[in-house]
């Protein structure tokens, strides 16, 4: 703890750029009030993104399939846990559940970014030369919030339909094909996605490291794992615009 | 002055344990209430403040760095010995005893050498459980090693970075005292004087090195742990910054000043590659271990190290002391190696080395046991000379290293002001004439740790009820007002040479007429050059910048400034002692094959000089030696 | 070889700094890079300019006390390499070479090249030490540590304190120096007993003053001593331990 008052004044100059007092909220909510404890955060809920980004990814290759099977997944997300649960039910619970995770994950990250910056208010007036950070680490603050407008502008698209040229409400197939047959609309999936692939290299990476996950039997794997992934779901994602706009799918 | 050494009565082995047990003892509610500054925060500082705060004394910490964490100590590398007999190989508290009072050619107190031998045990366990990280067998039991001059394994390390280790957990439990709040930490702040009231140390003048502030300090007792005076030589293996201006300025006030001619001069560092040389650096004696020290037995061999054959290379020091080869005593192989290069055999590029060679042991152990072993010293020549030593041999050189003289103290740590204790290097310590390796850091833990702590309890016991003399006394103040003018008077003096290059001069004259060999003719000229550098020094002497504020120069010129007199005080010392012995070899007292004669008839005793004011030559006093545990007997390596 | 050096020089913390330009001429490859200060410095005494103020020590790169961004990189090029240690052999004749102090807001710059690394010493205090007052210390050889164990301590506890992880981090995050001390003692049997307490104090003293980790993995190339990133890791497990474990159990195991 930054002592109450400075003993000399080699420590009476320096400021500290958060005083905060311990927090006293009960566990697991006092976590958050550290910068580890956020990253913890960020990483579980990284986590929970790259279990639907994989499954969504996955499910959407159905399209492959043609569009009575893609219809029949999607209706299967609605029916999920049927007869048990109603219609839709298990649907809002993973929807609550993304949309926690989505809220914190963008939060911490936003918090500890802003730390960041007051943690080195003079900038570097010359130019740095960087060794091991590299050009996704140094963009997730860039890449993270493209990703958060392409979700946006992705439901907006396909699953509200509001900017969809002919939505049609269980017509998912239909849906997507008309979206990509907009030019436009390829381009910022494509690119979107490309942005997402490196945001997912870096993230599928440091959150082994955030969660203390390091055992030198793994460490080679932790990056393999990454970079394997990350092409995955770049790959997957980026082939469905692209099969429209081809005509491959329609 | 009267020099009394406080020796308590009785046999040696019960000796320490006996005075403590009549120590007079302060009340816990108390220790509050006495306030001691601590000088200096390396081994012996650190661990002197860290267990006095743990005590409960009110303690005051000042260094001049900005952390205690990169004093001096920081750069000791091979380890620290202790009589631990882990190795079973023989030792026991009486032969580190025996081989320290032996190794220091019979000119330390038997003692204080027996005292430090008893604590060793005890700080391996200490250090140990702060979480000093010292080298392990594959069991979890703890390594040992031998170390130059002894042959037993008793020394511990932490890879080539013991002294780094030691003093992080020194740092670090001083760090906890911080916390604690019984420990105020006052960093980049150096002290300038020590004020004495009544005959007894009242307390201490610093400067804050940041804004310029000179302010004073006053406690019940000081303590002053402020390393070395090597850098006296410009050239050493001493950090830039360390200094002799804390004990110096003591010395001003009346401490008596120890053996100053005891310098240690380390075999094994690397020599100099050109006249831009701004400090040497050490290479582990530990390397000797494993390293085969050699010549080419010809003058100006242009050869390659590696196209020598072994019929023409000299391993002198295997050659002339067959019992410890190449592990003879510092001094020994030190003067061995300046004889091979003033003989012109020396090798490197500037013909200023010689060699120590791994190819043997290399195939004897393996490269990768090789590289275990002294992996990161390896790493640390070549990044220096360009040369990887598994490829081409090392070349190494003696260097200034080590200050055995300092303050003089008694048995309790105590100087001849009272309420002023020394500890570590700054004192003239335990080690005689010449220090064994791995054994400063011994010391300086041993008086940090053990010593000082009981020590100072006793003489703060005596004081129970007074107060500190308050600062703005009149011995403060005219204190302050000399630090003041002393400032004016080098801001002003706007002269044509920067301090450094005086600095580099008298480093010069001291290397010349007092490295590793001394004679009369080159004193007495030291005598006569290193005044006459000193009074150019005050008129020529170029500071830039302004005096409140971070002046890396000014500071410089107070410590230059003491390092002109106490060149001085060497020279001296080393004048008055005729005899050669351990790191004092005067060329007029040798043997007829060139080893150290020592004349125990009349230089059995520690010279103790006292302060006679500016210009006039210091006094002479004389504490006589006794041995009856260890007897004299000249030292034989061979 | 002749260099031309851009130097920061700043007369205080407050104070507007600029990049200077100075030649330096006639060096030699066995020089090491402070030593062309010195010799940049002594040229700027004999012209009546106050010379560059820089922190330094021991210069065999093991006190912690220089440090500077040489060429955009902290300590300079190389690994694990303290600016001390720099050798101008590592450079090309001719060459530019631009020196800026460490930037960080926990690093408030006292002069020129000179910063205030103070906050470190305040992580240490808050927990970096093991409790064992003189004299309470067990027999050295009763527990016995793993040669492993003891050596991953000892690479952790090589740290010299320099800062150049912070330095260096594009975050100013001072996760590897936390993590190397914390580190060193948990990973000993001889921590255990504070391991969580510990961690918890240190990594909340850290973020009082420094930024956070985001992984990027430029520290543990800009740290002289080569301290992996390993550490990092591990430090973030034991900080959810920290908030979660059971401390009455500690003693089983
Ligand atoms: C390169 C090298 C390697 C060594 N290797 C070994 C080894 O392997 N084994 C061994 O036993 N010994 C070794 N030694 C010797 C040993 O390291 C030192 O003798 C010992 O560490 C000195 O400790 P100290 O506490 O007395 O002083 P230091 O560690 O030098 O500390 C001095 C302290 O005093 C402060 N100080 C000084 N003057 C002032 C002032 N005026 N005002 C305020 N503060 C001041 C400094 O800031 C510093 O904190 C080595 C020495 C060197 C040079
Ligand atoms: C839904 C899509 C997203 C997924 C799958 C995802 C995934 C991840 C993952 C796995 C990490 C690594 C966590 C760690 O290292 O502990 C991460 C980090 C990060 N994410 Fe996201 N993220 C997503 C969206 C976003 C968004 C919308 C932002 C917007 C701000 C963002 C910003 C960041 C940042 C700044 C980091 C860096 C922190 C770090 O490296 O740890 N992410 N993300
Ligand atoms: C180009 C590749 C993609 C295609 C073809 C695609 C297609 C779709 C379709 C068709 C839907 C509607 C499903 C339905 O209503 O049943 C949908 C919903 C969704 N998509 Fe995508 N998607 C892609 C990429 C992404 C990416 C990269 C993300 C996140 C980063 C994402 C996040 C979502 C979300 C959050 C929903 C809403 C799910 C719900 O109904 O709760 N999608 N996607
Ligand atoms: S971790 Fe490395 S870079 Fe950071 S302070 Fe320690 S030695 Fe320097
Ligand atoms: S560079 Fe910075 S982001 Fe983390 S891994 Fe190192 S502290
Ligand atoms: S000067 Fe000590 S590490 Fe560089």
């Amino acid at each position: 703890m930054a002592p109450a008052s400075p003993r000399s004044t080699v420590e009476a100059a320096v400021e500290p750029i958060s005083r905060r007092p311990a927090s006293t909220a009960p566990w697991p909510l006092n976590l958050y009030a550290s910068a580890v404890g956020k990253k913890w955060v960020m990483a579980v809920t990284g986590v929970i993104g790259l279990l639907f980004i994989t499954g969504h990814m996955v499910g959407n290759l159905k399209i492959y399939l043609g569009p009575t099977e893609l219809n029949h997944y999607a209706e299967g997300l609605r029916t999920f846990g049927a007869p048990f649960a109603p219609r839709e039910a298990i649907l809002w619970v993973i929807r609550s559940v993304l949309t926690v995770a989505l809220v914190l994950h963008v939060h911490a990250a936003f918090s500890l970014w802003t730390t960041n910056r007051r943690a080195r208010p003079v900038a570097y007036a010359s130019r740095r030369d960087y060794i091991a950070a590299n050009y996704a680490s140094r963009t997730m603050i860039w890449t993270g919030p493209i990703v958060l407008l392409f979700i946006f502008a992705h439901l907006m698209d396909l699953t509200w339909g509001a900017t969809n040229p002919d939505f049609v409400s269980g017509e998912v197939y239909h849906n997507v094909v008309v979206s990509f047959q907009r030019y436009p609309a390829v381009i910022i999936y494509v690119a979107a996605n490309v942005a997402l692939g490196f945001h997912l290299w870096h993230g599928a990476w440091s959150l082994f490291q955030s969660i203390g996950v390091n055992n030198p039997y793994l460490n080679g794997l932790r990056r393999a794992f990454a970079t394997v992934f990350a092409l995955a779901i770049v790959a997957g994602n980026v082939s469905f615009p692209i099969a429209v706009a081809l005509g491959i799918v329609s | 002055m009267e020099l009394n050494a406080h020796i308590p009565e009785g046999p040696i082995e019960t000796l320490w344990d006996n005075h403590r047990f009549n120590m007079r003892l302060v009340n816990p509610a108390n220790k509050r209430r006495f306030h001691v500054i601590v000088i200096g925060t390396g081994l012996a500082g650190a661990a002197a403040a860290a267990s006095l705060g743990e005590l409960g004394y009110n303690v005051t910490a000042f260094t001049y760095h900005d952390s205690p964490r990169r004093a001096h100590s920081i750069a000791a590398q091979g380890g620290i010995n202790a009589a631990k007999n882990y190795a079973n190989d023989g030792d026991s508290v009486h032969r580190l005893f025996y081989d320290t009072v032996k190794g220091g050619d019979f000119r330390s107190r038997e003692a204080n050498v027996y005292r430090l031998a008893q604590t060793s045990v005890n700080i391996i366990d200490q250090c140990v459980a702060q979480g000093v990280p010292f080298a392990r067998e594959y069991g979890g039991a703890l390594e040992n090693r031998s170390f130059g001059g002894v042959q037993v394994s008793r020394t511990f390390y932490a890879r080539g970075q013991t002294g780094q280790q030691l003093l992080l957990g020194a740092y670090q439990a001083l760090m906890r005292q911080v916390d604690a709040g019984t420990v105020r930490l006052v960093p980049r702040t150096e002290m300038l004087d020590l004020v004495v009231v009544d005959g007894k140390a009242a307390g201490v003048v610093v400067r804050d090195l940041i804004t310029g502030e000179v302010s004073s300090h006053s406690a019940h007792a000081v303590v002053l742990a402020t390393g070395g005076y090597g850098n006296v030589y410009y050239l050493s293996t001493n950090a830039k910054k360390s200094n002799a201006t804390a004990a110096w300025r003591a010395h001003r006030r009346g401490a008596a000043f120890a053996n100053a001619c005891f310098t240690q001069i380390h075999p094994t560092c690397i020599p100099a590659s050109g006249e831009h040389q701004s400090k040497l650096t050490l290479m582990s004696e530990s390397l000797r271990n494993d390293g085969r020290i050699w010549v080419p037995k010809d003058q100006g061999d242009g050869r390659a190290p590696n196209q020598i054959p072994e019929a023409d290379r000299d391993y002198y020091l295997e050659r002339a002391y067959p019992s410890f080869g190449n592990l003879v005593p510092r001094d020994v192989a030190s003067r061995a190696a300046k004889r091979q290069v003033d003989a012109g055999r020396g090798v490197g590029p500037l013909k200023n080395g010689v060699y120590l060679d791994f190819a043997e042991s290399i195939g004897r152990l393996g490269r990768n046991e090789i590289f275990e072993r002294y992996g990161n010293l390896f790493e640390m020549y070549e990044r220096i000379t360009g040369e990887d030593p598994f490829e081409t041999p090392m070349r190494i050189y003696p260097a200034t290293h080590y200050a055995m003289g300092g303050l003089w103290v008694d048995y309790n740590l105590q100087s001849t002001i009272p309420g002023m204790f020394v500890g570590g290097e700054a004192n003239f310590s335990d080690h005689g004439a010449n220090r064994l390796g791995a054994s400063a850091l011994m010391q300086g833990l041993a008086d940090g740790y053990f010593v000082l702590p009981a020590t100072v309890g006793d003489y703060l016991a005596g004081m129970l009820g007074s107060q500190p003399v308050p600062t703005d006394h009149e011995a403060f103040k005219s204190a302050e007002r000399e630090i003041a003018d002393r400032t004016k008077q080098f801001m002003g003096t706007n002269g044509k040479r920067s301090v450094d290059s005086f600095h580099k001069e008298l480093g010069k004259i001291m290397w010349d007429r007092m490295g590793m060999e001394r004679d009369r003719a080159g004193l007495e000229a030291a005598l006569r050059d290193i005044p006459m550098l000193r009074e150019e020094f005050y008129r020529d002497v170029k500071i830039l910048g302004t005096a409140d504020g971070l002046n890396d120069s000014l500071e410089k010129a107070f410590r230059v400034a003491d390092f002109f007199e106490l060149g001085e005080l060497i020279a001296r010392d080393a004048l008055n002692r005729e005899e050669s012995c351990g790191g004092h070899f005067r060329v007029e007292h040798q043997t007829a094959d060139g080893e150290a004669e020592r004349d125990d008839e009349q230089f059995s005793y520690v010279a103790a000089w006292e302060w006679k004011g500016p210009g006039q030559p210091q006094t002479l006093h004389q504490e006589p030696l006794t041995f009856n545990y260890v007897h004299p007997a000249q030292r034989s390596y061979k | 070889m002749d260099f031309t050096l851009k130097v920061w020089r700043q007369s205080g913390p407050d104070a507007r700094g600029q990049f200077e330009t100075y030649q330096a001429g006639g060096i030699s490859e066995d020089m090491s890079f402070l030593e062309v200060l010195d010799v940049v410095n002594e040229n700027l005494i004999d012209a009546g300019t106050e010379p560059i103020a820089f922190d330094h020590d021991c210069r065999e790169g093991i006190c912690g006390s220089c440090g500077m961004m040489v060429n955009g990189q902290a300590h300079g090029p190389g690994t694990r390499t303290a600016t001390c240690q720099l050798h101008m052999r590592t450079f090309k004749d001719g060459d530019t070479i631009t020196v800026e102090p460490w930037r960080s807001a926990a690093f408030p710059l006292v002069r020129d090249l000179t910063v205030n690394r103070s906050a470190l010493d305040r992580i240490v205090e808050s927990g970096g030490f093991i409790s064992v007052s003189t004299g309470a210390a067990p027999e050295a050889n009763l527990i016995p540590v793993p040669k492993v164990v003891a050596e991953a301590a000892m690479d952790a506890a090589e740290c010299i304190g320099c800062g150049a992880c912070v330095a260096a981090c594009p975050n100013g995050a001072a996760q590897l120096f936390t993590a190397a001390k914390m580190q060193h003692l948990n990973l000993l049997p001889q921590g255990q007993s504070e391991r969580y307490q510990r961690a918890e104090r240190m990594v909340e003293t850290m973020e009082e003053y420094f930024g956070s980790c985001t992984n990027h993995g430029e520290c543990q190339y800009a740290c002289p001593k080569g301290i992996s990133i390993d550490v990092i890791a591990y430090m973030n497990r034991d900080y959810m331990a920290a908030k979660s474990k059971n401390r009455k159990l500690l003693g089983q195991k």
